[in-house]
């Protein structure tokens, strides 16, 4: 190859490069590092971007000046350029230079892979349960099982995910942790990470699941490992609590985006709302527990604030009466068969259907009761 | 009575009466054999529906006269001597019949592949309008989803797959001085399969429930829950995946025994290998996508189980198995789409620089080593599915090493360029464009081989941004570059260039504009397949949104260009390019049977540069000159001093 060409070309390509590299580096791609994983992915991902620029550089540098050099002038309608087949030793070079690259990036890529998914000693197991279109959380701590909608994660804790499907395929994400994993119904799948940053993030489900998928998130709440402790003590344990126990803080806030609600302190025996009755109590832990109401629904009683479906505070009473049903009857259709009526400015086929199955008769009977003690 | 003759001749009329027939047939079938099985009710809306899918459209076929000579010929009647009546075209109408002359499918083929791609396209300003802003504006989240899947569904089985078989179609059986393909009423069937598996895509939007809507990979369980404008989609692939496959049995067998004398498998242009190797891909993989969508038809409508994950006390369905199946061909899908474009741009490289094609037969082998290790890297698609870990660590090993033989291709052209006299006309300026937009694709497509990012970004707007990268940037580009290149081929027509570069130009800013900041909000972490999403991406969504309705309206400019060219556009020599290939040395459009007499091929396909080179030569003078190369004078390989400087 002429010099001048060669010159022209590394100085214009050597400018790119000294440019691009920096720019490249410096756009933020990633959310918040969150967690150990995220660390080494985000490096991972920088490794490949330096990679990468010289490398698009090289081939955009060709082209243009290619265009500028030899584009046909005037007078060269006719003419042709020079019979040149090939250069063996050009294409060996072409053919090693990239799988040198690739061997390096694959055992790279390969060591970030172990060093995410190793096991690590201590870590906590946490259940994932999806389901169209809402998570739970569950935690075993002492004898009891704790289950939230919203994830409690403690700062520097590793954990393993144990994910779940209760009906078709979703996936569990946490942009800030970089770690997903799909949920398969009829296996358990198993996902670690450490989170190593106080704060909210979202977990979203990434696998298309139906007409709620775009919903379907959760928050998830990174703090100090003795706020959750103070949060796993506060919870109920999975199951109505005896009578007269008042009921426990609720749990978190409905879909934010990242970060946009605070973690509510948990302390335990505050009443959120008026009803104490032993009714409103085993009403309240199954709303916000093992049914997950809470996710998609407000309803201030719960302390619940989800506003993926209608406010149950407010709107059961007007709907009950366009639907002409009395309320209790009109509450029970409402959760075993949702599609019979919709509430105005809202869709079909988001809320699960299979409550019917999911909860006991009796636990759906004391949602029915605890509903119609609190709505107006 | 005997049915009038209108009926009885292979065409509409009788298409349709079949029609009527077949869908008679299907709901008889369906009710009989309900009421023998004793379900209830007999008359079943879905199940007739499902039947009448795959009764009416063969019915179609039969009725239109894709079938007539092979029906006569099996039923041991005496076959009508062949007059060529159904072969060549003379008027309109011809392009809308059963016609075996493979110029006129080829432009069947394109025309009712772009025609998809309007209809894809529009789709995607759909969406895009709907996502423009947080929150639901004009669809619901049902609605929503069925527009992605009939998105990509049309883009990938209903445009750019057949677009390459109806442009290869016209052009390859010319390039090797072939008369036409080895079967040209095969040919004809291959075609009539494409507009039925698109109707019944479409259609599916009347279906009770909603089109289908579970993305075009239609993953079990959910596609074997959907209702049933999914099963539109899963028997709509059937229908376009054989006219794949008897398009590619009929590429391999006219490639390998009509070659031209002299042209050995290394004289061949590389727009031939490509579509060797593509068929291969297509012949081997297809079956595997008709498979899938099979045991999703049996799980959903017959209660099979392939796909249960909780029977009974232990699982005797295989959820992720679905996928295994599906990527298995879904992934040579994807140099299906790619390999011809790289056969177009070779073609276009070489004579739009005057130069050989670099590396010639480096880029025949990198072509069969992306078929073979196009089969070996499925489950990169598969690295978050849960699938068994150690699987992930081989696939990232294939998929990364794909990146070589690619590499070498993406260097050779741009070593053809080097030195050469580049010609930078419409066609040209596609072909560049696709270098540097497929090298970008492949460059993030090299990061996705790499497990720990692609978890993170598996499933976010990061894959939306490679896939178009690559499909459009990469396999569109080349079909725009392929278009105009042998639009005076096909058409006898010149196109005007200056449109042709205000349609690239605007084309590749507003490409850039919409599918480059999706790499950044994929790695931030939004969802892809969403209706909806968080209000962190709101201002980049909108961005993207704008982009895209220049990016669509800017196809405007192409339609007018062909359709107004194609009507009274200057009449185009027979070769404008002065190319060296067989179909360039024949009329623009070429007579009714290619040549007057077989060509010989004495040389490369390539030999520009060299004075006095000739690909192939024609004994008869009534063929059109053959051409020449130019030649000049100069180095015989890169890298020695030169003795003279033409350039400059």
């Amino acid at each position: 190859m002429e010099r001048r060409h060669l010159v022209r070309m590394l100085v214009f390509g050597g400018i790119a490069v000294v440019i691009g590299i920096p720019i490249a580096l410096v756009i933020p791609w990633f959310p918040a590092n969150a967690s150990d994983q995220a660390d080494n992915v985000r490096t991972l991902y920088d490794v490949l971007l330096i990679a990468s620029v010289p490398i698009f550089v090289l081939v955009l540098t060709m082209v243009l000046y290619s265009v500028w050099a030899f584009r046909m002038r005037p007078g060269e309608e006719n003419k042709d350029g020079p019979p040149i087949h090939g250069n063996t030793r050009l294409e060996v070079i072409w053919t090693a230079v990239p799988a040198v690259l690739i061997i390096g990036l694959c055992t790279y890529a390969y060591t970030v892979l172990r060093s995410n998914e190793d096991n690590k000693p201590n870590a906590l197991t946490v259940n994932v349960t999806e389901r169209q279109f809402a998570f739970e959380f569950s935690y075993q701590v002492g004898g009891k099982t704790v289950v939230s909608p919203a994830l409690y994660l403690a700062k520097g804790q590793p954990v393993v995910f144990k994910i779940h499907s209760l009906d078709v395929i979703h996936s569990f994400f946490v942009p800030e942790f970089s770690q997903k994993l799909d949920a398969v119904p009829g296996i358990t799948t198993t996902l670690r990470v450490t989170p190593t940053r106080i704060g909210n993030y979202p977990a979203e489900c990434t696998e298309l699941c139906g007409a709620g998928h775009a919903l379907m998130r959760a928050p998830v709440h990174v703090v100090t490992p003795q706020a959750f402790q103070a949060w796993l003590q506060s919870q109920p344990a999975n199951a109505p609590p005896p009578v007269g126990t008042p009921p426990a803080n609720a749990a978190a806030p409905g879909i934010p985006g990242a970060g946009a609600a605070p973690a509510p302190t948990p302390s335990a025996g505050s009443t959120t709302g008026p009803a104490t009755s032993p009714a409103a109590a085993a009403g309240t832990a199954i709303f916000t527990g093992a049914a997950g109401c809470s996710t998609c629904h407000t309803l201030a009683a719960a302390g619940a604030t989800g506003t993926v479906g209608p406010n149950l505070g407010t709107a059961v009473v007007p709907d009950a009466k366009k639907a002409g049903m009395p309320l209790k009857a009109f509450i029970q259709e409402s959760i075993v068969k949702p599609n019979a009526f919709i509430s105005p400015g809202f869709q079909p086929n988001i809320m699960p259907q299979n409550f019917s199955q999911s909860l006991t008769p009796t636990q759906i009977q004391q949602l029915v009761n605890f509903i119609a003690s609190v709505t107006k | 009575m005997p049915l009038p003759a209108k009926l009885r001749r292979p065409g509409w009329y009788r298409a349709a009466l079949f029609d009527i027939l077949g869908f008679g047939l299907a709901f008889g079938v369906t009710c009989l054999v309900r009421s023998l099985m004793h379900e209830h009710p007999v008359v079943d809306g879905n199940a007739i529906t499902i039947v009448a899918m795959i009764a009416v459209p063969l019915f179609f076929l039969v009725g239109i006269g894709t079938c007539d000579y092979w029906a006569y010929w099996a039923s041991g009647r005496p076959t009508r001597p062949e007059d060529h009546s159904d072969h060549g075209a003379r008027t309109w109408r011809d392009y809308f019949r059963v016609n075996t002359d493979h110029k006129v499918i080829g432009i069947q083929y394109t025309v009712t592949s772009f025609f998809f791609l309007f209809v894809g396209g529009l789709l995607a300003m759909l969406m895009r309008a709907e996502l423009a802003q947080p929150g639901m504006q004009f669809v619901t989240p049902e609605e929503f989803n069925g527009l992605f899947s009939m998105h990509a569904t049309l883009l990938i089985f209903l445009f750019t797959v057949p677009v390459f078989a109806g442009l290869a179609n016209f052009v390859l059986p010319l390039m090797i001085g072939a008369p036409d393909m080895a079967f040209p009423r095969l040919n004809a069937l291959s075609f009539w399969l494409l507009p039925l598996g698109g109707i019944m895509m479409l259609m599916s939007v009347l279906a009770p429930g909603g089109s289908f809507a579970a993305g075009w990979t239609a993953y079990a369980p959910l596609s074997t829950t959907m209702p049933v404008g999914q099963m539109f989609f899963s028997l709509g692939v059937q229908f376009a995946g054989f006219s794949s496959i008897f398009t590619a049995l009929n590429f391999l067998v006219t490639i390998i025994t009509m070659r031209a004398p002299g042209m050995s498998f290394f004289r061949m242009p590389l727009l031939v290998w490509a579509n060797f190797s593509t068929s291969l891909l297509v012949v081997i993989a297809t079956p595997f996508i008709a498979a899938s969508q099979f045991f999703v038809l049996l799980d959903r409508s017959l209660g099979f189980h392939f796909f249960d994950a909780f029977v009974g006390a232990g699982k005797n369905g295989n959820v992720i198995m679905y996928q295994h199946v599906f990527w298995f061909y879904s992934h040579p899908a994807v140099y299906i789409m790619m390999l011809p474009g790289f056969g177009i741009i070779s073609e276009v490289l070489a004579v739009k620089s005057r130069k050989p094609i670099f590396g010639y037969r480096m880029m025949a082998f990198s072509l069969l080593a992306i078929v073979v290790l196009g089969f070996t890297v499925w489950a990169h698609h598969m690295f978050v599915s849960g699938m068994q870990p150690w699987i992930r660590i081989p696939m990232m090993i294939t998929t990364a090493i794909i990146a070589i033989p690619t590499g070498i291709k993406i260097f050779s052209w741009l070593a053809t360029l080097w030195r050469g006299v580049l010609h930078l006309d419409t066609p040209m300026l596609f072909a560049l464009g696709f270098l540097t937009m497929f090298t970008l694709g492949g460059i993030s497509g090299v990061m996705l081989s790499m497990i720990p990012f692609d978890i993170h970004v598996s499933q976010t707007y990061f894959i939306v941004a490679h896939i178009h990268y690559v499909l459009f940037g990469g396999s569109l580009f080349t079909i725009f570059a392929g278009v105009y290149y042998w639009f005076p081929k096909m058409t006898g027509r010149m196109f005007d260039d200056r449109l042709g570069k205000w349609h690239f130009w605007l084309t590749f800013v507003f490409f850039n504009l919409t599918f480059a900041p999706m790499h950044l909000i994929g790695i931030q972490g939004m969802p892809r397949r969403v209706a909806d999403y968080s209000h962190q991406f709101a201002a980049w969504n909108l961005i993207i949104s704008l982009a895209s309705f220049g990016l669509g309206l800017s196809t405007l400019i192409f339609v007018y260009n062909i359709v107004a060219s194609w009507r009274h556009g200057p009449r185009a020599a027979a070769n404008p390019w002065r190319a060296l290939t067989l179909e360039w040395q024949v009329a623009s459009p070429p007579p009714i049977f290619n040549f007057d007499a077989v060509p010989t091929v004495v040389g490369g396909p390539y030999e520009y540069g060299v004075p006095g080179a000739v690909h192939g030569i024609f004994k008869s003078p009534a063929e059109a000159a053959r051409t020449v190369a130019a030649g000049t004078p100069g180095p015989r390989t890169l890298g020695s001093t030169p003795s003279q400087e033409s350039h400059e």
